[in-house]
């Protein structure tokens, strides 16, 4: 006699749902990538480039091989297979053999019994270097005279959006430029993993990361194995943000575990950490609006120059979002939209959260701003005069589908309370700009508010076949039914893993979801970027239960055609409402289905910049509210306000997490954060001089969820994960100037850009549009199509 | 050197390289990897723990420098299951996302609501200044900080 | 690498004077960071955290004593009638780092950016330094810090104390920097108005190679506290135009530069701008506490 649950099925959509990681994670046990551990290995080590660009003359490992403890030293010569690797260009070398293109490229590595043995050993590496010219101004990159990165120049890739008449009339026009620095996505977990040699002579990866499949797509052919001889296992992830979508320690450590037959642990310090992963991409804008008298926009121009540093990671992919979202989210029937990206001997730019999103809204905002002063018009006032809405075309000609709550977003942020405030008398000391340093107390305060609207996609675009398998097994427990759900989709704290457990409770109508760890024995995930793992693994999942549930009602009812009225609740198959059977009872067998989950297709841009490019939009917007202290230029944010287009909120506490915390992210470009680049070097590779906001820089942020549902996806929820980044930025400098009337071109915004101190530099010319064959990455016209290494940069 | 510590209650020992941290001792040595390494500067905060009493930054202690002495960390503040009230609050606040800040926010407010056990926001926040999170913008902390605090109050009573 | 961990201060300075490559450790916030970033390797520590003797703090008859040992954390617990060192302790980094910074710390490391130095300076401080072959010396405070990072300690020498003596009226101390706690300061300042003896005092960190006073600045202040019978009265003003001229010469005082964390310009003025408001709360605490 089995016994059934009847209970109320708990923790579903919709709800608080705690993590199912989170016991682990608060009592310590939960193993990232750095707490990996296995009986022999050994540690590893990267000896890394001091130049931004130079030739190799000769590698003498001679001293480092006689170093104590140590047990491998590889170069270029040990490499067994395939030379480089990339996101979407393989132009990465594994280690170089002939040229180094950035400060910190990996050049030769190490295994040793202890971290510091390997250390020290990597030191007695000696590399002689012949230093070459460098390309360290993305400007200076597309000039004719410059050095050339490749054998066509220093583009990788320009696009070029025509719409409408871009030379259609206006009654106003703001000329605005614009720069955003080099932010960094500073994840506090480091780059690290494990690799252990297998008997078969493959080889186990367990290693922090954003996408497996990926990854290991680029390292088989490295290492010269087949991709079913790369196992690879997720560990805990602490933050990615971005920066673990490129590779960092894995094809290091297999070489070195393959050589030395040992496991192999390598594990990044935090300086390694700041060279050795991708950055935001520092971005110039130059921006043209035109608008009539009345507020509606008529026409829009705008330039964006990114620097995507030594290689191309996912570059081409950043410059393509940036220009389609160069104009806002705002109905635009006129417009011409060009994004540059450029190699450089900087460090490489790749993903962070945003993926240039953030950049684009900073200056279009900004622009809207002066637009709403010039009129006389309400700055939020305008935005919903121009805000889109469905059936709304893009200036790539795509016209909006699906959810486009836009003035409800606008609105309810808009309508968010203001914070309280306080006299400066009863206000403790550390309230005010400045905060533990005790430079103020209350003199020169100036208050400002400032609005921000911004819009980007969900998940991948043009034409990119976007897809997530989860595989789902359903089985008899000792207290009832229990689904195991097993993807590759990578949990890096945004809660993935919680809401696929919510999800198949609610699709399967049990309580009992176990995850099994991501890992290759099921087919990809996708990354955990693009804020697509809601909608790509939950719509995967869901297909599975559903799947599970058709064959848990053939069991029901074998022989029946019951078409429509079958569920399955608490614990049971259910006809029009009324249970039919014990789900126990049909558990002898377990079922275990897999499914694979497919968004709507995108399409790439014709030459015009044309098509339908991304598949669907999230919108959001944040007005946030600070206080500066005029006289030191020092700011102290008081409250931030956003309202996320949500579709459906699928776990209320998790997105309020990803806004609240995106939102921090937004708040360090506008006030703290950038990578300084001295000759190419990064100049504050610490958390000492590259500051991230504490809590005493964090004000308290209010969310409203917008749920409007996006059709076609499981409960209609759209990706969050981003949206408060792209705007939060904008809104806080909007506020700030909005308090001392500064212009405040460029964030983050120094203390001596409020006083007045920084130079008033003068707005440099729109940079010459650079001459390419057509809208695709430079590269694939010269024959490097995705995996090919025969493109090498020549110098 | 041969070091030897008394690590939640145990004497431990092992050998290590003198110019090892506590941190990289007890993680590395005594394979107690619920501190973590986030910044090795003690900037972060992510390798909190308290070295006779009083709260450290363990990346900043000489292995050697804990010698002899009372080390306890986050792996002292759990038993099984059964977690302490701030790891409680914690979890239901929300206030853990990649949770790598975790173990090193739990000490420092357990350090904090031992010391000030009603705390207002502003003290919270100057107490926890210490310690980086990267993914939750801090919101979710204080909520956790202030449950915590609340049901510290109810089981005294 | 070699670790010697003396139990008293006499087996230290033995230590310390065979073996002089032995770098000193105490709270260990400086020194480790340069370990743990492969920027130092010393080939010896010398371990001074559990001597006795540097942990001394004591205040007889206005003359506070503070061992070189003492951490911020305590100082705020016992010495909170310190304002200026009160508030600079309270500045320091996090609880964490206050728990084991101390004093010696940063007059060990030198750096012009050491929170406490500014206190010291305003308070005319004095060094103890011991060795086994001399026993103690005292040094004024600016015969000790003589460069960027660079100190007058003799090999064969430890910092045992600082000593000062303590001041009676409104006292401040203000640091700048780019976020709202935990930051190496882009320029601090120390303000002190000694009742006693009317002296002024005004110290700044961070804008010069190391900790500096501002002579002309106190003297100019000085003159017109007593022209504006200020010293008598605390409720008289002083007259208009004399913060300005005040803070002008403060910031004159400073020889800043250029570094990531902040313009040599902006640095200047930021301290004009912190000698300005200090002189204004320390001008508003005597009114106040006139009023009381």
């Amino acid at each position: 006699m089995s016994t059934s649950l009847h209970e109320r099925t708990r923790e579903r959509i919709g709800e608080n749902v705690r993590r199912i990681d989170g016991i682990p994670k608060t009592t310590g046990s939960f193993a990232y990538g750095s707490d990996q551990w296995h009986d022999g290995m050994l540690w590893g080590a990267t000896l890394r480039s001091p130049h931004p660009h130079a030739r190799i003359r000769r590698i003498d490992v001679g001293d480092a091989l006689v170093s104590a403890g140590v047990q491998a030293v590889l170069t270029h010569e040990d490499v067994p297979g395939k030379k480089t690797y990339g996101l979407e260009i393989a132009d990465q070398p594994v280690l170089p053999w002939d040229v180094v293109m950035h400060v910190g490229q990996p050049v030769a590595i190490v295994a040793a019994e202890t971290p510091e043995l390997a250390k020290r050993a990597a030191s007695k590496i000696h590399v002689e270097y012949e230093p070459r010219e460098s390309v360290l101004d993305m400007v200076a990159a597309l000039d004719p005279a410059a050095p050339k990165l490749h054998h066509w120049g220093n583009v990788l890739r320009h696009v070029r959006i025509e719409h409408g008449d871009p030379d259609a009339k206006a009654d106003v026009w703001i000329e605005g430029y614009y720069e955003t620095a080099m932010q960094d996505q500073a994840a506090l977990g480091p780059e690290a993993g494990i690799a252990i040699p297998a008997e078969d002579g493959g080889i186990d990866l367990i290693v922090s990361t954003q996408w497996l499949h990926a990854d290991r797509q680029q390292i088989a052919p490295v290492l010269d194995l087949p991709e079913e001889r790369v196992r690879m296992t997720l560990a805990g992830v602490g933050g990615a943000f971005g920066s673990r979508e490129d590779l960092h320690m894995q094809i290091h450590a297999c070489m070195l575990a393959m050589r030395t037959g040992r496991p192999v642990k390598m594990s990044y310090g935090r300086e390694e950490s700041f060279l050795s992963h991708v950055h935001r991409h520092p971005s110039r804008v130059w921006l043209r609006t035109g608008a009539s008298r009345d507020g509606q926009l008529v026409s829009i121009r705008g330039r964006i120059v990114v620097d995507g540093g030594a290689f191309a990671s996912s570059t081409s992919a950043v410059i393509a979002n940036a220009t389609t979202f160069l104009s806002g989210p705002y109905d635009v029937p006129n417009a011409l939209l060009e994004g540059t990206a450029v190699y450089t001997n900087n460090p490489p730019c790749g993903a962070m959260r945003g993926f240039g999103a953030p950049q684009v809204c900073f200056a279009h905002e900004a622009n809207l701003d002066r637009l709403a002063r010039e009129l006389g018009l309400d700055p939020v006032e305008l935005r919903l005069r121009n805000a889109v809405s469905i059936g709304s075309v893009l200036p790539t000609g795509q016209v909006i589908r699906g959810s486009a709550p836009t003035r409800a977003v606008i609105e309810r942020c808009r309508d968010l309370p203001m914070p309280e405030s306080d006299v400066p008398a009863r206000r403790h000391a550390m309230t005010f700009p400045g905060g533990a340093g005790n430079v103020c107390h209350g003199e020169g305060l100036r208050q400002g508010v400032g609005f921000a609207f911004g819009y980007k996609n969900v998940a991948y675009s043009e034409g990119f076949d976007d897809f997530h398998q989860a595989r789902v097994t359903l089985s008899a427990g000792a207290n009832g039914p229990v689904a195991e759900i097993h993807t590759a989709g990578v949990e890096c704290g945004q809660g993935f893993s919680t809401i696929v457990a919510q999800i198949a409770r609610e699709e399967l109508g049990i309580q009992d979801v176990v995850l099994h760890t991501a890992d290759t024995q099921v087919e990809s995930a996708g990354s955990t970027s693009a804020s697509r793992q809601t909608v790509m693994g939950g719509g995967a999942v869901q297909m599975a239960c559903r799947a599970v549930a058709e064959v848990l009602f053939a069991r029901a009812l074998p022989g029946l055609q019951q078409e429509g009225t079958l569920g399955l609740a608490d614990g049971q198959v259910v006809a029009n409402g009324a249970p039919i059977a014990d789900l126990l009872d049909l558990l002898d067998e377990p079922v275990t289905v897999t499914r694979t989950f497919h968004h709507h297709a995108t399409m790439g841009f014709d030459e015009r910049g044309q098509g339908d490019i991304h598949w669907m939009f999230s919108f959001g917007a944040q007005r946030a509210v600070v206080e500066v202290d005029e006289e030191l230029g020092l700011v102290k944010v008081v409250q931030l306000a956003s309202a996320l287009d949500a579709g459906r909120a699928l776990n209320p506490q998790a997105v309020e997490g990803q806004s609240e915390g995106g939102s921090a992210q937004g708040l360090g470009l506008a006030l703290m954060e950038e990578i300084v680049l001295r000759e190419g070097r990064i100049a504050n590779a610490s958390f000492t001089d590259y500051l991230i906001p504490t809590m005493l820089d964090m004000p308290p942020v209010v969310t409203t969820i917008v749920e409007d549902p996006e059709p076609n996806v499981a409960y209609g929820a759209k990706g969050i994960g981003e949206m408060a980044t792209v705007v939060s930025t904008a809104a806080i400098v909007a506020a700030i100037r909005d308090a001392t009337g500064r212009e405040l071109r460029r964030a983050p915004v120094r203390p001596d850009d409020i006083v007045g101190l920084a130079e008033e530099r003068e707005v440099p010319p729109w940079p010459p549009v650079p001459e390419v064959p057509g809208q695709r990455p430079m590269p694939e016209y010269f024959g490097a199509a995705p995996d090919q290494s025969e493109l090498r940069p020549t110098t | 050197m041969l070091i030897r510590v008394c690590v939640n209650g145990d004497w431990r020992e092992a050998d290590a390289w003198e110019g090892t941290s506590l941190l990289s001792w007890l993680r590395d040595e005594l394979r107690l990897v619920g501190s973590k390494n986030a910044c090795e500067q003690g900037e972060c905060g992510s390798c909190s723990m308290w070295l006779d009493g009083e709260m450290v930054c363990s990346c900043l202690v000489l292995a050697a420098q804990a010698h002899d002495r009372q080390v306890r960390t986050i792996e002292s503040l759990s038993a099984g299951e059964q977690m302490h009230p701030v790891q409680e609050a914690f979890v239901h606040a929300g206030a853990v996302q990649c949770g790598f800040c975790t173990p090193g926010l739990v000490v420092a407010v357990v350090d904090l609501l031992d010391r000030d056990p009603d705390p207002d926001e502003i003290n919270v926040r100057e107490a926890l200044s210490g310690n980086l999170c990267r993914c939750t913008g801090y919101q979710k902390i204080m909520d956790a900080v202030r449950l915590a605090a609340e049901s510290r109050r109810e089981a005294i009573g | 690498m070699n670790y010697y961990s003396p139990r008293t201060l006499e087996e230290a300075l033995e230590l310390r004077a065979a073996y002089p490559e032995a770098v000193p450790i105490a709270g260990g916030t400086d020194l480790m960071v340069q370990i743990n970033f492969d920027v130092t390797r010393p080939g010896a520590v010398l371990d001074v955290s559990r001597l006795p003797e540097l942990h001394a703090l004591r205040i007889d008859n206005g003359m506070v004593t503070l061992g070189a040992g003492v951490t911020f954390t305590r100082i705020q617990r016992e010495l909170p009638q310190l304002r200026a060192l009160a508030e600079a302790s309270r500045s320091v980094g996090s609880p964490q780092i206050r728990n084991r910074g101390t004093v010696g710390g940063n007059l060990g490391t030198a750096s012009p950016a050491g929170d406490a130095l500014p206190v010291l300076a305003t308070h005319d401080a004095e060094i103890g330094l011991v060795s086994a072959a001399r026993g103690e010396r005292w040094v004024p405070w600016d015969g000790f810090l003589v460069g960027v990072k660079r100190n007058t300690l003799e090999p064969d020498e430890l910092i045992l104390a600082v000593r000062w003596l303590a001041a009676t009226g409104p006292q401040s101390f203000s640091k700048i920097g780019t976020r709202n706690a935990m930051v190496i300061s882009v320029a601090a300042l120390c303000f002190v108005l000694d009742q006693p003896t009317r002296r002024a005092r005004v110290a700044l960190g961070s804008v010069a190679p190391t900790v500096v006073r501002a002579p002309d600045a106190e003297a100019m202040l000085e003159a017109e506290l007593v022209g504006a019978g200020a010293w008598d009265d605390f409720s008289a003003p002083l007259p208009a135009g004399v913060g300005d001229a005040f803070a002008e010469r403060v910031a004159a005082a400073a020889d800043p530069i250029d570094d990531v964390r902040g313009t040599a310009e902006y640095r200047r003025h930021g301290i004009r701008v912190l000698a300005r408001r200090a002189l204004g709360w320390a001008m508003s605490a005597r009114s106040e506490a006139m009023a009381l």
